[in-house]
């Protein structure tokens, strides 16, 4: 840096740009990495989401790697010796190079929004952009992959601490969910008392429900499995236990489990919350007063959230 | 140690002097001079560190395993709500503040802060609202238990339907935070600017200087929000308006809004003052001028406008249309410009220096390899798709702790052993201390990196129980949560040891240039008195053999009085 600007100094040049050449190169692998540190895809969604993930990954680690490289070459070769009380060569500034370092990252951030954007409309355009109704019924919801399939409507409830999926044109409801896979669906969102958060890593989706609102949230399942949703907004004591398994399957399965269920006499689905409140007041509390558990939702199939899922 | 090894104009002030009698019984009054405030502010800070780290150990012991199994599943809710709230709250904002108390005076060569008994006004709030936070755990409800977002309705459901909860002692506890931070605020920036020595211009102002203005400002401009949507929020807990309860026609996500106006900015007021102690750091321990002064200074309000208009980046998935999760991804992802400006800067300005590793070296040294791996992830989680994704998730919880223990933590620690001789005129162990960097390093990325992982696996932040896919990376944080707790350990020793029998400090130990080098160590109450210096050149003059200040040698020369 201190060497003057008209002379190039070949070996520090082949050093620095070796040592881009070995970020690059594993900057790219760990962007191969980064699809193994997510859950498997499972939604339309899912492939977006993991490249915009990908390509960030690779350049947040050359980034990263590369201030890091920096940091340790002046530290081994930058210390001062054990006696030397005098001071550096004193450089204040260099306009160019600030200017420079202004620019690029600006650069770079335009060309990160401008891919993010990009990948949100296709988002949008799979329908996972909600649609809010206050109060009013129900209307009929954007299109979604560019036509006009019609798609499953499930509605949702959250509540303290359960999850109940009601199938209005089959007349069914649950505790699991169920989705044929490559089928559109819309789920209406509601909750009953506080703020929830209706999330499925495996489908990378994740839209919170509000009170006093209907929300809409459109996608599309795309492996069959067996995946966790989860309440991803704090919801109050059993928060944690506030899961449901998701299982996709084939239209067909999913088609006779609709009619299997409708026959199903109502019966009580499951609340973890419920039975863990229950031991509760058998034991004797431990902790603070808790807000009492809704009661678990009757349904004609409780199914299951114990099982071994798939993400 | 004798009184008479010390300078005679110490010894007539009221400031802290080691050794000298009675001197103690000042930090359990009502004392106005700064520099006794703002050892006050950092003791009270560390002891209420030590409170919010013991409570998030034993949330680090009940995620060791998958099942709720150490703690019931509404104390471990109360402990992670005032884990964050004593940290932020009780620790880092005060700690912060006794830096300002210490610094800005002594920095721009004045004798005191503009309003000494504002100040003390500010600070002794911070004991009272730190009784009325702990006090709640007395409560037969239990403190709060819904976050340090405190998001209604879950926030506003009250079982036991008393009118004193916890959630009532938190929201009048943060709402005098929030007047006792704007009193600070007001104060901190009046100073900044009506009394800097003579000759001081705004781009002769060292960086601190810079970053605690532009802090400050964000204070004064986002405070109003939280505190008053805190006081919304009592309201309709206590009397029952309905500001954010939908059965009543109100919004719970116009809270949201309120909420993070104020604490989007808040993590700038903590960051931003971190910034300019590396500043100050890199450049006197690597012996060279700070990079590119102007560029990192200007960069400071860059960064204070751009804060302001971001805060949607916190509830993308809360219902928010299309355009303003676009709109607010880019301004978030903006802030990365003025930020790196500072870090290129940083590390133009260690380039070809030579270095002194010595503890605030290194802790400075870590901080900013901890921030700029937060700064990476920042950049993930500003990107719309990925934050739906990762949005409460333990990728936030890392990526912020990041922020705040990795960068800010360990930046704060750098200033304390940095400034710690002028203030205390001891210096403390060099073993001790690197001992002390070096656990604090290894557990911060123990226990922090796995959040994310975790994260991106799907698991929610703020679980008691998880699925028994994430117990590896659980159990790696957890050990490195218990190292950090181990890690204060040093710190402490050293601290306490020093200031009682450490060695005497010179005046300048790091030979560093500053207006708080020229005064002796510990300054007197009212540092330079009659004699303020007049500024004659920038403040990182180190290897161009400039003078900072007129006649420097008659103000260096004190230290002769006391060697
Ligand atoms: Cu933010």
């Amino acid at each position: 840096m201190n060497s003057s600007s008209t002379r190039i100094n070949y070996s520090a040049l082949a050093l620095v740009s070796t040592w881009t050449g070995v970020l690059v190169v594993f900057s790219f692998w760990m962007s191969r990495q980064a699809y193994h540190w997510l859950p498997v895809q499972a939604s339309t969604a899912a492939p977006l989401v993991d490249g915009l993930f990908s390509f960030e990954t690779a350049l947040a680690t050359f980034v990263f790697f590369g201030v890091i490289s920096v940091m340790a070459w002046v530290v081994i070769f930058n210390r001062a010796e054990k006696y030397d009380m005098s001071d550096a060569e004193p450089i204040e500034g260099n306009t160019r190079l600030e200017i420079i370092w202004t620019v690029i990252p600006a650069l770079i951030v335009f060309g990160i929004a401008f891919y993010s954007v990009r990948v949100n409309q296709k988002l949008a355009v799979l329908g996972p952009m909600e649609h809010i109704h206050r109060g009013d019924p129900i209307e009929e919801v954007g299109g979604f992959l560019g036509d006009r399939l019609p798609a499953e409507q499930v509605e949702v409830t959250a509540r303290q601490w359960s999850w109940q999926f009601n199938y209005p044109a089959a007349k069914v409801s649950s505790t699991e969910l169920h989705l044929p896979v490559d089928k559109p669906v819309t789920f209406r969102l509601v909750s009953e008392d506080v703020i929830h958060g209706f999330y499925v890593p495996a489908f990378r989706l994740k839209q919170d429900i509000i009170p006093g609102r209907a929300i809409n949230l459109n996608l599309t399942p795309t492996r069959e499995g067996r995946y966790r949703l989860r309440d991803s907004m704090y919801s109050g004591t059993w928060f944690s236990t506030n899961q449901a398994d998701v299982v996709v399957e084939s239209e067909a399965e999913y088609n006779s489990w609709l009619l299997q269920a409708a026959s199903q006499p109502l019966q009580p689905g499951l609340s973890d919350a419920v039975a863990e409140y229950k031991q509760r007041q058998a034991e004797g509390a431990r902790g603070w007063p808790t807000v009492v558990p809704a009661p678990a939702p009757m349904v004609n199939v409780p199914g299951s959230n114990q099982l071994p899922h798939n993400g | 140690m004798t009184l008479a090894s010390y300078d005679p104009r110490v010894l007539k002030s009221n400031a802290p002097v080691p050794g000298a009698p009675d001197n103690w019984k000042r930090f359990f009054s009502f004392n106005t001079d700064a520099k006794v405030i703002g050892i006050q502010y950092i003791t009270v800070a560390i002891f209420f560190l030590l409170i919010g780290g013991l409570l998030a150990m034993i949330m680090r012991g009940e995620l060791i395993t998958p099942e709720n199994d150490l703690v019931d599943r509404t104390v471990y809710n109360g402990l992670y709500t005032m884990h964050g709230t004593i940290m932020l709250f009780m620790f880092i904002f005060p700690v912060l503040n006794g830096l300002n108390n210490l610094l800005i005076p002594t920095m721009i060569g004045a004798p005191d802060m503009a309003f000494p008994r504002l100040n003390a006004v500010a600070f002794w709030l911070v004991p009272i609202f730190g009784v009325i936070l702990i006090s709640s755990f007395l409560l037969p409800g239990g403190p709060a238990n819904s976050g340090w977002w405190s998001y209604p309705p879950v926030s506003t459901q009250n079982p036991l339907g008393n009118l004193v909860s916890g959630e009532g002692m938190w929201l009048t506890a943060v709402a005098l935070s929030g007047v006792s931070s704007i009193m600070g605020a007001v104060n901190f920036v009046t100073t900044i600017i009506r009394m800097r020595a003579p000759g001081m211009t705004f781009f002769r102002m060292p960086i601190f200087i810079w970053t605690a203005w532009a802090a400050q400002s964000l204070q004064l401009i986002g405070l109003p929000a939280l505190t008053g949507g805190a006081i919304m929020l009592l309201f309709d807990l206590v009397v029952g308006t309905s500001f954010f309860q939908p059965e009543g026609g109100g919004d719970p996500v116009l809270y949201q809004h309120f909420f993070w106006f104020y604490s989007h900015p808040a993590v700038y007021v903590i960051i931003l003052p971190v910034f300019g102690i590396f500043s100050e750091l890199f450049s006197a321990h690597s012996r060279k001028p700070l990079f590119g002064y102007a560029f990192v200074a200007l960069a400071s309000f860059a960064i204070v406008f751009l804060g302001l208009i971001v805060w949607v980046h916190h509830f993308f998935p809360s219902g928010v249309p299309e355009w303003m999760r676009n709109l607010f991804m880019v301004t978030t992802m903006l802030i990365s410009v003025p930020t790196g400006v500072k870090v290129f800067a940083w590390l133009a300005t260690i380039w070809g220096g030579k270095l002194r590793l010595n503890t605030p070296m290194l802790f400075s040294l870590g901080g900013l390899f901890n921030f700029v791996f937060a700064g990476v992830t920042g950049i993930m989680l500003a990107t719309v798709p990925i934050d739906i994704h990762v949005n409460n998730t333990y990728f936030v919880v890392g990526h912020f702790h990041y922020v705040i223990y990795g960068a800010a933590v360990m930046g704060i620690y750098a200033a304390i052993y940095h400034w710690f001789p002028k203030f205390t005129g001891r210096m403390y162990y060099e073993g001790l201390g690197k001992l002390h960097f070096f656990l604090t390093f290894i557990g911060t990325n123990l226990n922090f990196f796995p959040m994310h992982p975790l994260g991106l696996m799907g698991m929610p932040r703020r679980v008691s129980s998880y699925d028994p896919e994430f117990t590896f990376w659980n159990v790696v944080a957890s050990l490195g949560s218990f190292l950090l707790g181990v890690s204060i350990i040093p710190f402490l020793i050293n601290m306490i040891s020093s200031w009682v029998r450490g060695p005497q400090a010179p005046q300048n130990p790091w030979n560093a240039i500053g207006l708080e080098w020229l005064l002796p160590s510990p300054p007197p109450a009212e540092n330079f008195e009659e004699n303020v210096p007049t500024v004659i050149s920038g403040p990182y003059g180190y290897g161009t053999g400039k003078p900072l200040v007129e006649n420097q040698s008659a103000y260096e020369n004190q230290s002769l009085l006391e060697a």
